[in-house]
């Protein structure tokens, strides 16, 4: 036991967990956790593009890295933290704009229904362009 | 009086963190649905990533472009979100947390730059 153990009131801040307790800090450590997974998606995208610059057998050997249990399971996990990124953005989006002339839940609607279009076309492009 | 205000990093990085999030939002869930589980397990045709698509649309420079700010903003706009977290999940942070997290999203944003030149038009 060390002697300059701290006095009684001495404040001591928890570091690990403290954001269990309360569901309101869990919901913000999902959100900001969403990170770890956009930027490790983003290095397996990168990986994929230098594949894909030293040739065909090395671009193979990538997509069929993607096609392991891990990776699967990885990309499962991406994408429910992405989507919940998502939603989260364009609830925050009208809490950080300006005096807004029409109603404020519109924005977020607004967003959500922006993203859904966007997928919509880029899935319909990727289907006809590989027809 | 006579205090130069010290100019803070903090505008650019915090741009590229919103132009990540706005990206992500709208076509992060469909990248990763489509790369990471659609295709892998077969749910979409295995052509949909062939080598010769892929290869044709990354020497498109419309292609190109979409790859590069696909990589770059997601990397930047993580990076940001992740240096902010530090503190809640006790890492101490300032200068050189900053340095280690930018640092990666710009060496990772000249690597696909250098990739996406390689791979040529």
């Amino acid at each position: 036991m060390s002697r300059f153990k701290p006095a009684a009131h001495t404040y001591t801040r928890t570091t690990t967990g403290w954001w269990r307790k309360n569901p309101y800090f869990t919901r913000y450590m999902a959100r900001e956790g969403s990170a770890v997974f956009l930027s490790m998606y983003a290095l397996v995208l990168l990986a994929g593009l230098n594949s894909l610059s030293r040739g065909e057998a090395s671009y193979n050997a990538w997509r069929a890295s993607l096609a392991t249990p891990l990776a699967i399971v990885f990309h499962i996990v991406a994408l429910a933290a992405i989507t919940y990124h998502s939603i989260t953005w364009f609830q925050v989006m009208p809490k950080t704009a300006p005096r807004l002339p029409f109603n404020a839940k519109m924005l977020t609607a607004g967003g959500l229904a922006a993203a859904a279009g966007c997928s919509a076309i880029i899935l319909g492009a990727l289907l006809w362009a590989t027809r | 009086m006579g205090h130069a205000l010290k100019r803070s990093g903090e505008p650019p990085f915090w741009a590229l963190f919103g132009a990540g999030g706005m990206l992500s939002a709208l076509i992060g869930p469909v990248l990763i649905f489509t790369t990471g589980i659609a295709v892998p397990l077969g749910l979409l045709p295995a052509r949909t990533m062939s080598y010769a698509h892929v290869l044709a649309f990354a020497q498109n420079p419309l292609g190109k472009t979409a790859i590069f700010a696909v990589i770059a903003l997601f990397l930047f706009h993580g990076c940001h979100r992740m240096v902010h977290s530090l503190h809640d999940v006790g890492i101490r942070t300032g200068p050189t947390a900053r340095m280690v997290f930018y640092g990666a999203a710009i060496f990772g944003t000249f690597v696909a730059m250098a990739l996406l030149v390689r791979i040529g038009f």
